[in-house]
C-alpha cells in the first residue's frame, strides 16, 4: 500500500493491512486463511482494558532528544508526561548524553469540549517554543479533541511561520484502532512527514537504521557491526532530530520487531529507495543467522558475515546444546505482540520446548509490502503448528488457557501480565527487553534463565497458595472463544 | 479508578477507550486481587463513537457479573461516552436487581483531575448504594483521607490514622485497603461521625453524607505529621468525640516521650551537618504541601521559602488553605502558590535565595532543578520514581520519624 506523507492521518492497521484482534484456532489455519484472504477477525461482547495507541505513538516520539510533545486533551491523557520525563532522563543518562525533551498537556476542561480550544492550543504551542526551544514539536490530538473536531492540522499550519523547527500534527485518537501498534505507525509517519529530509547529494555513508525500543544492546551491536563496516543508528530512544533528518541516506533499515519497524522500513524504501531488511527477527539461532545473512545480501557484506557466523557458532552452539538437555520436553504458553509471539515460538521450538498455545495480541495478515510476516512463514515452512489465538491482551482468555493447559511456563512481554500466571502457579518469564533473546549469546542466556525459572518455583508456589483468582468457576468451564462474535 | 481499586473486591467497569485504564494506573502496588488489565472495559471504537456505545456497555456489565468475582461493580465513564451522549446511568439502572451492587460514577477526564474523580466515586457510593441508618454504633468513626495510589503513602497513612483514633478508645472505620471493602462500606451509615483529614479532598463527600445519612463531620485540614500536629489532631478528635481529656493527654504523653527520645538521640545529626539548610520548599498536593510545611517548621525549626500546591485545588478552597499556611509557630507565615505550571515553579525555585543549599520535597519533576542548584531533594509526591513504598507512612508521630529518616538519608550521602 503506498504511503502518503502529504496527509497527517495514518490509516489504521485494520484498514491498511487487514490486522485483526480476535481469533481462536491453530497457527496453520490462521496462516492459510490469511494467505487466501478469507481471514476475518472477531470482535468481543465482553472485553478487558488493554492499551492506547496514543501511548505507543507518543512514547516513541518522546524518546527523541530535545523535542516537545504537546498533548491536546484532558489532564488524564497527558499523565504519560511523567513516565516520558523519567524515561528521557534515565535513558539519556545511561547513554552519557542529555535530553531536554518536554511533554506538556493542554488540560482541556468541560468548557473546551463545548466551545473548542484551538486558540489556547495555539498559545501553548508558541509558549512551549519560546520557553524550551525544542528541536521539533509534535502536536497530538486525543479522543476528546478528535470527537469535538478540533482542527489541529490548521493550527499547526497557522503557527508554522512563527516557528523555525519542524512541527507536525499527530493524530492519536485512542478509539481509532483496536491495535495500539497503529501508534508505532503514527509516530513513524510524524517523523517522516516533518523531520526526514531527502538524501543530500554526494553523501556516502555506512549507516544502517536500526529501529528498536530501548537500545540495551547498543554497545554490543556497534561492536559486531564494526566488523562488517556498518554503523547502526538506533531509533527513536536517544535519537537527535539531526540524525533523523538523514535517515534517507542510510544504506538499509532493519528493526528488532516487525510490528515496530514495518512502517518506517517500508516508507523509507518506497520513498527514498533505502532497502528494508525483511527476515525473521534476531531471536534465536535461525533468526539471528537469517537476519545477518539478509543484511549481508542487502548491503553486499555476505563474506564478512559468514565469517562471523562461523566463528560465533563455534563458541555458542555447543553451550546452547548443553542447556537444551535440561529444557527438553517442557511445555509453554506465550502471550505477546505478534512481532514477538511467532518469533519466540520459533526459538522455543529450537530449544526443544513445546509450545501448547500461543497468543498474539493482534495479528497483521500482511505487512506493508503485501507479504505474510516472515516469522509466520518460517513456522509454516518448517511444519511447526500449535493452537493459537489472537487475544487483544484479554487476561481472562490467557487465564482460561493457563488453567486448562497447565504449562511448565508462561512467557509474556507486557507489564502487568506475568503476575497472573504466577498466581495460577505457572512460572512466568518476562521477555521485556527486546534484546533478551538476541543472537547466540542472549539465546544462551535466555535458555539458562528458563532453567533457573523452572528450577526455583518458591515464589510462584508461595503466592499461588495464598492468592484467590478474580475469575468465577463458571468462566473456567467456558471455551476461550465464548465471547467472540463474527464481525458483521 | 484508583479509588475503586483501593476498595477491596470492588471492580471498576470502564466505559472508555481501550487504553485509559493502563494509562491511568500506577505500576506499583497494582497487582493485587484486581489489576488494570482485569478491569472490564467497553474499549470504544470508531463505530461506537458514531452510533453510541450503550449496547456494548450493557453486554460488558452483564458478562462482568458472570466472569469476575467482585463484591461491588462501579461503572466509570471516560471522555468519549460523555461527549457523544451515551446514557450510561440508564444502562446501569437495568442492574438494580443484580445479585451484586452495580453503581455508576461519571468520570470524564475533561471534568477534572483524579482528586475530583475520587470524590465522584465516594459520592456514587453514598448516593446509589448507602441508606440512612437508625442504628448508630457509639464511638464508630469513619475516617477519610487523600486519594489512594495518587498518594504514595495512602495505605500506611490510613492504617496509622486508624491506630491513633483507636488509641482514643474510638472504633475506626475505613473503606480502603486490606480487608476493609464492602463490609466497612455497609457500616458507614452507623457511624457517630465522619473524620476528614485533608485540606479539601472529600469535603463535598462529607457534606453529602451529612445531608443524606445524617452523619456530622469533623474536618481536620492538616495531615498530622510529627509530634506538634499529631498531638493537636488527637485533642481535636478527642474533643469532637467527647473523649475524656485525661485519656487523650495520656495517649499524647506516651507518644511524645518516645518521639523525643528518638529526636534527642539524633539531634546532633540535625544540628551538626553541613547540608540541610533552614530554608525549604514543598511542591506537592495540598495535603503534603501543608502537612510537611507544618512539620518542618513546628517540629524541626526550619523556615519556609515559598510552598507550592499543584493539585489544581478548586478556587473556593484556596483562601482557607492559604490561611492554614499562616498558622505556624513564632508567627511564621508561609507564602503558598497554587500552581500547575511546572516551568513557573522551577523558575521561582531557581530565583529564590535559600541562603545555602535548598531543601526541596516534591515530585520527580523537581529532582533535576534541585540538583542543578546543588540542593537536597526528596521525592514525596506524585510522580514518584525514587522510592518504593509498600505500607510506609508519613502520618502521626511515627510518620514524622519516617520522614526525618528519609530526609537525612538524602543528607548523609554528601559531606558538604
Amino acid at each position: 500500500m503506498p504511503i502518503n506523507l502529504n496527509n497527517s492521518n495514518v490509516a489504521t492497521r485494520e484498514n491498511r493491512i487487514g490486522s485483526i484482534t480476535g481469533y481462536v484456532g491453530t497457527l496453520k489455519d490462521l496462516a492459510t486463511q490469511s494467505e487466501c484472504g478469507t481471514l476475518k477477525g472477531c470482535s468481543r461482547c465482553f472485553s478487558q482494558s488493554s492499551t492506547c495507541l496514543s501511548g505507543c505513538a507518543l512514547n516513541q516520539l518522546s524518546g527523541i532528544r530535545d523535542v516537545a510533545i504537546i498533548h491536546h486533551g484532558p489532564a488524564g491523557c497527558s499523565v504519560a508526561a511523567s513516565s516520558a520525563y523519567y524515561m528521557s532522563k534515565v535513558m539519556s543518562k545511561k547513554r552519557g548524553v542529555t535530553s531536554d525533551t518536554v511533554y506538556v498537556g493542554t488540560d482541556m476542561n468541560e468548557n473546551d469540549t463545548i466551545f473548542g480550544s484551538t486558540e489556547s492550543l495555539r498559545q501553548v504551542i508558541l509558549e512551549v517554543y519560546k520557553r524550551y526551544h525544542p528541536k521539533a514539536i509534535f502536536v497530538s490530538s486525543s479522543c476528546a479533541t478528535g470527537i469535538i473536531g478540533e482542527d489541529i492540522d490548521s493550527i499547526v499550519d497557522e503557527v508554522k511561520p512563527e516557528i523555525d523547527v519542524p512541527i507536525v500534527a499527530v493524530h492519536c485518537e485512542g478509539f481509532k484502532s483496536r491495535i495500539w501498534a497503529t501508534g508505532f505507525d503514527i509516530s513513524d509517519h510524524a517523523v517522516l512527514q516533518s523531520i526526514v529530509q531527502p538524501p543530500r547529494e554526494g553523501v556516502k555513508t555506512n549507516k544502517i537504521n536500526f529501529k528498536n525500543f530501548f537500545e540495551s544492546a547498543r554497545p554490543e551491536i556497534i561492536e559486531i557491526f564494526k566488523r562488517f563496516d556498518l554503523d547502526p543508528v538506533f531509533l527513536y530512544c536517544n535519537s537527535t532530530v539531526e540524525e533523523l533528518s538523514h535517515l534517507s541516506e542510510s544504506i538499509a533499515t532493519t528493526c528488532i520487531c516487525g510490528t515496530l519497524g514495518n512502517y518506517l522500513g517500508n516508507a523509507l524504501e518506497e520513498k527514498y529507495g533505502v532497502p528494508y531488511v525483511r527476515s525473521i527477527n534476531q531471536c534465536g539461532i535461525a533468526g539471528f543467522e537469517a537476519w545477518l545473512r539478509e543484511i549481508g545480501k542487502v548491503t553486499g557484506r555476505s563474506e564478512k558475515i559468514e565469517e562471523y557466523i562461523a566463528e560465533q557458532r563455534a563458541i555458542y552452539i555447543p553451550q546452547i546444546e548443553e542447556v537444551k538437555k535440561e529444557l527438553k520436553g517442557l511445555t509453554a504458553v506465550l502471550g505477546m505482540g505478534p512481532g514477538y509471539t511467532f518469533e519466540v515460538s520459533r526459538v522455543l521450538d529450537e530449544l526443544g520446548i513445546k509450545v501448547v498455545w500461543a497468543l498474539a495480541w493482534h495479528y497483521d495478515k500482511k505487512y506493508e509490502n503485501g507479504d505474510v510476516p516472515p516469522s509466520m512463514k518460517y513456522l509454516l515452512d518448517n511444519d511447526i503448528d500449535f493452537e493459537a489465538s489472537v487475544a487483544d491482551q484479554q487476561n481472562y482468555e490467557v487465564m482460561n488457557i493457563l488453567h486448562k493447559y497447565k504449562p511448565d511456563m508462561y512467557l509474556s512481554r507486557h507489564p502487568g501480565s506475568t503476575v497472573w500466571a504466577i498466581k495460577n502457579g505457572t512460572p512466568a518469564i518476562y521477555v521485556a527487553d527486546e534484546y533478551m533473546i538476541f543472537g547466540y549469546k542472549h539465546t544462551l542466556e535466555f535458555a539458562k534463565t528458563i532453567v533457573d525459572a523452572i528450577k526455583n518455583r518458591s515464589f510462584e508456589e508461595n503466592l499461588a497458595k495464598r492468592s484467590k483468582l478474580p475469575y468465577t468457576d463458571w468462566w473456567y468451564q467456558q471455551d476461550v472463544d465464548k465471547f467472540l462474535e463474527e464481525v458483521k | 479508578m484508583q479509588t475503586v481499586q483501593a476498595i477491596d473486591r470492588a471492580l471498576p467497569i470502564l466505559h472508555s477507550g481501550p487504553g485509559c485504564a493502563q494509562k491511568l494506573s500506577e505500576n506499583t502496588g497494582s497487582s493485587g486481587y484486581f489489576s488494570p488489565n482485569i478491569f472490564p472495559c467497553t474499549s470504544i471504537n470508531e463505530k461506537d463513537v458514531v452510533f453510541g456505545g450503550v449496547k456494548k456497555l450493557d453486554s460488558t456489565i452483564e458478562n462482568a457479573l458472570k466472569v469476575i468475582d467482585a463484591d461491588l461493580y462501579i461503572v466509570l465513564t471516560g471522555c468519549i461516552p460523555e461527549i457523544v451522549g451515551d446514557d450510561s446511568g440508564e444502562v446501569v439502572s437495568r442492574y438494580e436487581d443484580a445479585e451484586k451492587p452495580v453503581i455508576y460514577a461519571p468520570t470524564a477526564g475533561f471534568k477534572g483531575n483524579n482528586f475530583k474523580g475520587h470524590e465522584q466515586v465516594v459520592d456514587a457510593i453514598v448516593e446509589q448504594y448507602l441508606k440512612k441508618s437508625d442504628k448508630k454504633t457509639p464511638g464508630l468513626v469513619n475516617i477519610w483521607a487523600d486519594v489512594p495510589y495518587q498518594d504514595l503513602f495512602w495505605l500506611g497513612n490510613i492504617r496509622e490514622l486508624e491506630k491513633l483514633v483507636a488509641e482514643l478508645g474510638l472504633i475506626p472505620n475505613t473503606i480502603f485497603g486490606y480487608k476493609r471493602g464492602i463490609e466497612n462500606i455497609n457500616k458507614i451509615p452507623e457511624a457517630q461521625f465522619n473524620l476528614l483529614v485533608s485540606p479539601w479532598v472529600g469535603l463535598g463527600n462529607m457534606k453529602k453524607m451529612e445531608r443524606k445519612l445524617g452523619i456530622p463531620y469533623l474536618h481536620y485540614p492538616t495531615l498530622p505529621i510529627g509530634a506538634t500536629e499529631t498531638s493537636k489532631f488527637l485533642r481535636a478528635v478527642g474533643e469532637f468525640a467527647g473523649v475524656d481529656s485525661e485519656k487523650v493527654e495520656a495517649v499524647i504523653k506516651e507518644h511524645e516521650d518516645y518521639y523525643y527520645y528518638l529526636i534527642g538521640r539524633y539531634a546532633d545529626l540535625f544540628l551538626e551537618n553541613r547540608v540541610i539548610n533552614k530554608q525549604f520548599t514543598v511542591v506537592a498536593d495540598a495535603q503534603y504541601s501543608l502537612g510537611i510545611t507544618k512539620f518542618l517548621v513546628n517540629d524541626l525549626g526550619l523556615v519556609p521559602a515559598k510552598q507550592f500546591v499543584v493539585d489544581d485545588t478548586p478556587k473556593n478552597y484556596r483562601d482557607k488553605i492559604s490561611e492554614e499556611f499562616k498558622k505556624l509557630n513564632f508567627g511564621i507565615e508561609a507564602e503558598v502558590s497554587f500552581e500547575t505550571d511546572g516551568y513557573k515553579i522551577h523558575e521561582e525555585i531557581k530565583n529564590h535565595d535559600y541562603h545555602g543549599y535548598p531543601l526541596v520535597l516534591g515530585g520527580y519533576y523537581e529532582k533535576e532543578v534541585t540538583e542543578s542548584l546543588k540542593g537536597n531533594f526528596l521525592n514525596v509526591s506524585w510522580p514518584v520514581q525514587d522510592k518504593v513504598v509498600l505500607d510506609d507512612f508519613y502520618v502521626g508521630y511515627t510518620g514524622g520519624i519516617r520522614l526525618i529518616e528519609d530526609i537525612y538519608t538524602v543528607a548523609v550521602q554528601r559531606f558538604n
